[in-house]
């Protein structure tokens, strides 16, 4: 035993470190601070910059247009925002579900060697080049019906996206504790009910994130839909053609040497940041509004189950 | 006392079966479990136990940490299922119905034993109403009547109908430790169950929620066959009527409650029961 004098040193002990403790309590809190307004400021700055000379950009005309003949500075990006909504909408509606279900079969089918390779692959998947998908689906795609189309492009989104949506749904369900699980299967439930009413209804706000992280990825990429949807000048006509997006329309409007395509360049960026975030923010809204009702495994598994 | 030396001194048949001057009437084993053996890879945490549970009793199961009581308490539910690397070996009867035969499904024999667990699990999604009822809908109950009935005949039996009443709607997760266990025990009780298996269930709360689990329990009694894993000897002599104390995996010795506490057959017990080691 421990003898009260021997305590009283212990004590003083302690004691004597209160003031370097605090210290460098203060300097952690600060280096940290630091390193959060290092990370800030070339995202702010990025975003001033893209307000400051895209803001004159904007107008009615440039929103729903179709582009003017080259450096005339006429005409508008319609078809461009038309076809990054379109685009993103049908790699979502590819990529999500696909990547949902390998998520729900990684974390709870996922305790044996298949899906121990198949984490692996889609470990190394998601780290890929995005334009080496593109020349994927472009070889795949493309050539073999010897035109571009909006399908190559969807399909070369969407094996960006579904790495992503699966990493991140696995490691959302895996954060459900177990005893869900249990309570569930006490129940005499079935594995895929208690998966999809109870375990997916308890991770939907980290699912979410992850969907949302990828829509933002692929809204942004450029390299794979060169070699897929081309770009175009025109509204939407079929699948079967090029189509126009947003990052295309950035892109080939930033090479030219004119002032008012440099200009319509940074609208074009603006207006796809006002996307992502109108995304963001909206799916974000809606789920938060909805908080405390299982909404996201009812879509899911929409009709199978029994209404509220 | 080594568990070897253990094994030896005591003879499993003669302590495994509660004694036979028990009235005719509870002489219905409601649970059979022969030889069960549960390990995980070499290590077996549960050696070749045989134990009847009599119908529409408390049964509680003692012992110190680690003694393998909930992991044979899961067994009675098939609960290892979950886990791949238990493996479970022997019979668990239920009404002459084995849970481990090849062509038992055991979800459906599952929605016979309910399971309270150690801590409270409600689902943090539902409301109050949905917790209760969700091994019901989520089975594909629809019937809104039936529902409602069921609802308030299970949170009356688990006594928390009076607090919750006008707050069906409410999560779960808002009620207080003690009324989410009893909001458990009522999830448990709404299948209609005819064997409540019970881990620990007052380990997490406070004495006043404790009592009321407690109460329930006795309650339950009349119409379930109750199994009950406890840490705490009080709790297993308020409650029980037979118990089981069990030492490094192997069952030591079975008997009525009031037996087992004051006249312990076994040395082992007698030291565990009067608190010289565990």
């Amino acid at each position: 035993m421990t003898t009260n004098q021997r305590r009283q040193e212990y004590r003083a002990l302690f004691k004597q470190n209160v003031e370097k403790r605090l210290v460098v309590d203060k300097a952690v809190r600060a280096v940290v601070f630091a390193c959060v307004i290092i990370a800030i400021i070339p995202l702010g700055s990025i975003l001033v910059e893209v307000f400051k000379n895209g803001a004159a950009a904007i107008s009615y005309e440039f929103l729903t247009a179709t582009p003017g003949s080259i450096g005339s500075g006429e005409g508008g990006i319609g078809p461009a925002i038309q076809g990054t909504l379109i685009i993103i909408g049908l790699s979502s509606l590819i990529g999500v579900p696909i990547g949902v279900m390998s998520g729900i079969f990684l974390s709870e089918y996922g305790d044996n060697r298949l899906a121990h390779y198949i984490r692996f692959f889609n470990d190394v998947f998601m780290e890929f080049p995005s334009i080496v998908l593109g020349i994927f689906a472009f070889l795949l795609i493309v050539l073999i019906l010897g035109h571009f189309s909006v399908w190559a492009g969807a399909f070369a989104l969407s094996l960006i996206m579904f790495p992503i949506v699966a990493r991140t749904t696995e490691e959302s369900l895996k954060m459900v504790p177990m005893t869900y699980r249990e309570a569930g299967t006490a129940l005499g439930l079935k594995k895929w009910v208690i998966t999809i009413r109870i375990v997916i209804s308890a991770a939907k706000s980290g699912m979410i994130t992850g969907i949302l992280l990828s829509v933002s990825r692929i809204g942004g990429e450029t390299a794979p839909l060169i070699m897929t949807i081309l770009g175009s000048s025109t509204f939407f006509r079929s699948m079967d053609v090029p189509m126009d997006a947003l990052p295309l329309r950035i892109w080939r409007l930033s090479l030219l040497p004119y002032d008012s395509a440099q200009l319509q360049g940074w609208g074009a960026a603006l207006v796809l940041i006002m996307i992502i975030l109108g995304i963001n923010l909206g799916v974000r809204y809606y789920f938060a509004s909805k908080k405390g009702n299982n909404i996201f495994g009812r879509l899911i598994k929409q009709g199978a189950i029994i209404k509220k | 006392m080594t568990a070897l030396s253990i094994r030896s001194t005591f003879d499993n048949s003669s302590v495994s079966e509660p004694p036979s001057h028990l009235p005719e009437k509870e002489k219905k084993f409601k649970m059979v479990a022969e030889n069960v053996t549960i390990s995980y890879g070499d290590f077996a945490a549960v050696k070749n136990i045989t134990m009847k549970f009599p119908e529409k009793s408390v049964t509680a199961l003692i012992g110190p940490s680690g003694c393998g009581k909930t992991t044979f308490l899961r067994c009675l539910n098939r609960m290892h299922d979950m886990t791949k690397s238990a493996k479970v070996e022997g019979k668990v009867m239920i009404d002459d119905i084995d849970l481990y035969d090849k062509s038992i499904d055991p979800i459906y024999h599952r929605r016979k034993v309910g399971m309270v667990f150690q801590k409270p699990n409600p689902f943090p999604t539902m409301s109050i109403y949905d917790n209760v009822v969700a091994g019901l809908k989520l089975n594909g109950v629809k019937d809104k009547k039936i529902l409602d009935e069921i609802v308030e005949d299970s949170l009356k039996m688990a006594y928390l109908w009076d607090e919750v009443k006008d707050d069906l709607k409410k999560s779960a997760i808002e009620l207080s430790g003690g009324q989410q266990q009893r909001l458990c025990i009522a999830r448990a009780l709404a299948i209609q169950p005819e064997v409540l298996l019970m881990d620990e269930p007052a380990s997490a709360l406070d004495p006043i929620a404790t009592q009321k689990i407690e109460e329930t329990i006795t309650e339950l009694k009349k119409e379930y066959t109750i199994i009950i894993v406890t840490h705490n000897m009080q709790q297993a002599v308020r409650v029980s009527d037979y118990t089981g104390f069990m030492y490094l995996g192997d069952l030591i010795e079975f008997r009525e409650t009031k037996k087992l506490f004051t006249d312990p057959k076994n040395e082992l017990t007698a030291k565990y029961v009067q608190g010289q080691f565990g």
